[in-house]
C-alpha cells in the first residue's frame, strides 16, 4: 500500500529517527521506540535523515517555470522535425553514398536514419527528464511497505477454506482417492526422465575410449599441412618453423565427423635446433633431429594454439594465457592449465615424410571430471 | 703447304708452333669463359669485404666479428650463420637493426643504412652460411594471384598468422614485452621476407611448406584486406573486444552514468 505520509506531515524530517513504517499496521508508541534503540546500536552513525527541503527556482518564480516549460516544449517540439528528417533521409539520400569524417567511414542513409530517430528518442527523454526535475511537483515522501507475512486472521481464513473444499471433494471421507491421484500424478511424469537419454551415451570408461579420447591418428598416418594438405618432409622444415597440421586421413571425412576429428587431431609441428631443447630418454624416438610435434588443443578449456615464440619455444594460449614450453615437453609454465600438452610421437617414412608413430598416448583436449591424468608428462618425468 | 712442309724442320718452327697453340687457347678460353660472373664475382668480393666492414661497426658488438653470435655474455646476440640475405634485408631495411638498445624486442625504426649498405650487409651474412636470398620482385608481387587465391590466401593467414597478428593483422601483445607487428602499411617485400626468415620470435614458414604461390596468396590477401573500405562506421582499429570493449564501458556506460547523475542531481534551488 502506498500512502503519502510527507504530504500530510506525519513524518519529521532532519531529526534522525526516521521511523521505519509498517504500512496501515499502525505502530504502537512502544514498537517504535524499540526500533530506534536498535538503530542506535546497530548503526554507529546516526541517521541523518533528508536534507531540508528548499523550493526549487521554478516553484517560486514564474519566470524561471516559463522558461522550464519553453525548454521542455522546446525538446518535445523538435521530436516532429526529425521524424520529418528521418522521412527525407530514407527517400532523398541514395543508398550508396559515404559519409567520410577521419576515421569514420559510414553508410550516409543508414547515418542518417539513424541519426535522426535516435535524436527524436533523445529529445523526448531529454524534455520529460527537463520536465521532472523542473515542474512536476518534488516533495519527498515516504512508501511505506508491509511486511511479507499475512496477518493470522487471513491465515485461518485460507486454511478453513481449504479444508472446506476438501470435505465437499469428499477427500477427507474418501482417502484412497486423494492417494491415487498423487500417485497418478507423480508417475505421468516419470516417464519424461526417458528423454534425458537422448542428451548422449553415458560414459563409461569404454565408451569415452572410443569416442573423446580416440583421435584418428594411427601408426603410419602422414602429417600433412592444415590448409593444403601437403604432406611435410622433414628436410623442408628449417630450425625456428612452425607449421599446423592435421592427419592425412582427416581428408576423407566430411561434415560433423570431420569437424569431431579435426577438433581432437589438430597438430602444431615445430623444428628446434635439438642441442637447445630438453628431450627426455623415454621421447628419443618421438622426434626427427629437433621436430616436434604437439596437440594443438589447449588442456585447460581447448582453444587452438599456435601463437608460439620460436627463441623462447614457448607456446602460448590467446584464451587464458597458460604457457607451454615446447622444448621441455609440453609442460606448462604459466596459466590456468593443468596438464602439459600432448606429444604425438613421429618419425620419418621412406619417403622422408612426417607420419605419426603411433596415436597420441593420452587424451587430447581440455579436461573433463572422469580424465585421467597419471599418464600424463610431468615436469622432471624422463 | 710445300712451303710450310719444307720448313717444318726450321729452328723457329717449334716457337712458332707454340706460339700459335698459346693464341688458340687463350682465344678459346675468351670465347667459352664465363666472362661476367668472373667480373660479378670480383664486385661481390668486393661487396663482401664492404659489407665485412659494415657489420664489424654495426653488428659485431652483439653478433660478434664473424656473425658467430653471442650466447653467454650480457650483450647477447643470436649466430647469423645461415640466416641469410633475406634476414638481413628484413632487419634492417626496417630499422629493427642495429638495435639502439637491448630489450624484449628490436622495434621498427628510421633506417640509416643506404640501399648498397644493406646490399653488402646482405652479401656478407649470405656468405657466412646458405640461406635464403633476398626475393626477387616476382616472388613477392600478388598482381597475378587470383580471386580464389585470395580467399585461399585468407584461410592460410587465419591459421597460420592470424593468432599472433590478428584476425585483421593489426598486430597484438606477446608475454614479456614482446609484440607481434602491425601488419597494416607494410610493404609485400617485408611480407613476404618475414615469412620466410622468422624475424625475432616468429616462426619460419619455409617455401617448401608454405609454398611461394601461399606466401604470394597470403599478401594479396592482406592487400585486400586493407584496402577494403570499412562501412561499419567507427573500426575502432580492428582490435575486437579491447577496443570495442574500452568504447562500451568508458564511452557507452560513462555516457549513461552522466545521465544519471543528471537526472538526479539536485538542481538550482531559490535560496
Amino acid at each position: 500500500m502506498t500512502e503519502d505520509q510527507g504530504a500530510e506531515g506525519d513524518y519529521e524530517r532532519g531529526h534522525g529517527d526516521l521511523r521505519i513504517g509498517h504500512g496501515d499496521h499502525s505502530i504502537s508508541s512502544d514498537h517504535s521506540a524499540e526500533i530506534t534503540r536498535l538503530d542506535e546500536t546497530h548503526y554507529p552513525v546516526p541517521d541523518p535523515g533528508h536534507p531540508e527541503h528548499l523550493p526549487r527556482l521554478a516553484d517560486v518564480d514564474p519566470g524561471a517555470a516559463n522558461r522550464a516549460t519553453r525548454q521542455v516544449a522546446t525538446f518535445f517540439g523538435l521530436v516532429p522535425l526529425f521524424a520529418i528528417a528521418f522521412g527525407v533521409v530514407y527517400f532523398a539520400v541514395p543508398g550508396d553514398s559515404y559519409f567520410h569524417f577521419g576515421p569514420l567511414r559510414a553508410n550516409a542513409r543508414n547515418l542518417g536514419l539513424g541519426v535522426s530517430f535516435g535524436l527524436g528518442l533523445l529529445c523526448i527523454g531529454l524534455g520529460a527528464v527537463q520536465w521532472a526535475r523542473t515542474l512536476m511537483d518534488d516533495h519527498e515522501m515516504v512508501d511505506y511497505r508491509h511486511g511479507a507475512a499475512s496477518a493470522g486472521e487471513d491465515k485461518e481464513y485460507l486454511i478453513t477454506e481449504l479444508q472446506k473444499t476438501a470435505d465437499e471433494a469428499q477427500l477427507t471421507r474418501r482417502k484412497v482417492i486423494g492417494r491415487s491421484l498423487l500417485g497418478a500424478l507423480a508417475t505421468i511424469f516419470l516417464p519424461m526422465l526417458i528423454g534425458l537419454a537422448d542428451l548422449g551415451p553415458w560414459p563409461t570408461k569404454k565408451k569415452r575410449a572410443a569416442t573423446i579420447e580416440a583421435t584418428i591418428w594411427k601408426e603410419g598416418i602422414r602429417l600433412v599441412h592444415d590448409v593444403t594438405y601437403k604432406p611435410i618432409k622433414a628436410a623442408d622444415l628449417e630450425i625456428g618453423q612452425l607449421v599446423n597440421a592435421e592427419p592425412e586421413n582427416l581428408k576423407d571425412l566430411e561434415g560433423t565427423a570431420f569437424l569431431q576429428a579435426k577438433a581432437k587431431a589438430a597438430i602444431i609441428i615445430v623444428r628446434m635446433n635439438p642441442n637447445t631443447i630438453k628431450i627426455p630418454d623415454s621421447r628419443k624416438d618421438w622426434q626427427v633431429g629437433g621436430i616436434l610435434c604437439y596437440s594443438k588443443i589447449c588442456t585447460h578449456v581447448g582453444c587452438p594454439i599456435s601463437l608460439w615464440e620460436q627463441q623462447t619455444h614457448h607456446l602460448l594460449c590467446p584464451c587464458h594465457q597458460s604457457t607451454f614450453d615446447l622444448g621441455d615437453s609440453g609442460v606448462v609454465v604459466f596459466g590456468p592449465a593443468a596438464r602439459a600438452l600432448p606429444q604425438l610421437p613421429i618419425t620419418t617414412d621412406a619417403d622422408g615424410y612426417l607420419v605419426a608413430r603411433s596415436g597420441f598416448t593420452v587424451p587430447t583436449g581440455p579436461s573433463y571430471f572422469e580424465r585421467d591424468s597419471r599418464r600424463d608428462f610431468k615436469r622432471g618425468d624422463n | 703447304m710445300r712451303f710450310l712442309a719444307s720448313r717444318r724442320r726450321h729452328p723457329a718452327a717449334k716457337w712458332l708452333l707454340l706460339l700459335f697453340a698459346l693464341f688458340v687457347l687463350g682465344g678459346a678460353y675468351n670465347a667459352f669463359a664465363p666472362a661476367e660472373q668472373v667480373s660479378a664475382d670480383t664486385g661481390n668480393s668486393q661487396q663482401v669485404a664492404q659489407g665485412r666492414a659494415l657489420f664489424a661497426v654495426g653488428c659485431a658488438s652483439c653478433h660478434g666479428l664473424n656473425g658467430e653470435g653471442q650466447t653467454t655474455s650480457t650483450i647477447q646476440g643470436p649466430p647469423l650463420i645461415g640466416v641469410g640475405a633475406a634476414a638481413v634485408d628484413f632487419q634492417v631495411s626496417s630499422g629493427r637493426m642495429p638495435m639502439s638498445k637491448p630489450e624484449a624486442q628490436a622495434p621498427v625504426k628510421p633506417n640509416r643504412y643506404t640501399d648498397d649498405e644493406i646490399a653488402a650487409l646482405a652479401a656478407f651474412v649470405a656468405s657466412l652460411g646458405p640461406g635464403p636470398a633476398i626475393p626477387a620482385a616476382a616472388d613477392y608481387d600478388p598482381a597475378s594471384v587470383k580471386e580464389e587465391d585470395i580467399a585461399r590466401g585468407g584461410e592460410l593467414f587465419r591459421t597460420n598468422c592470424s593468432a599472433c597478428h590478428n584476425f585483421e593483422g593489426a598486430g597484438g601483445a606477446l608475454p614479456g614485452g614482446k609484440y607481434a607487428p602491425s601488419l597494416i602499411g607494410v610493404s609485400n617485400k617485408r611480407l613476404y621476407e618475414a615469412m620466410l626468415t622468422g624475424p625475432q620470435q616468429m616462426p619460419v614458414f619455409s617455401d617448401e611448406v608454405m609454398r611461394p604461390e601461399d606466401k604470394r596468396a597470403v599478401i594479396a590477401y592482406l592487400n585486400d584486406l586493407h584496402s577494403r573500405p570499412i562501412d561499419g562506421g567507427l573500426a575502432l582499429g580492428g582490435l575486437g573486444p579491447v577496443s570495442e570493449g574500452l568504447w562500451a564501458w568508458i564511452i557507452g556506460i560513462g555516457g549513461l552514468v552522466l545521465f544519471a547523475m543528471w537526472i538526479t542531481a539536485r538542481g538550482a534551488k531559490a535560496k
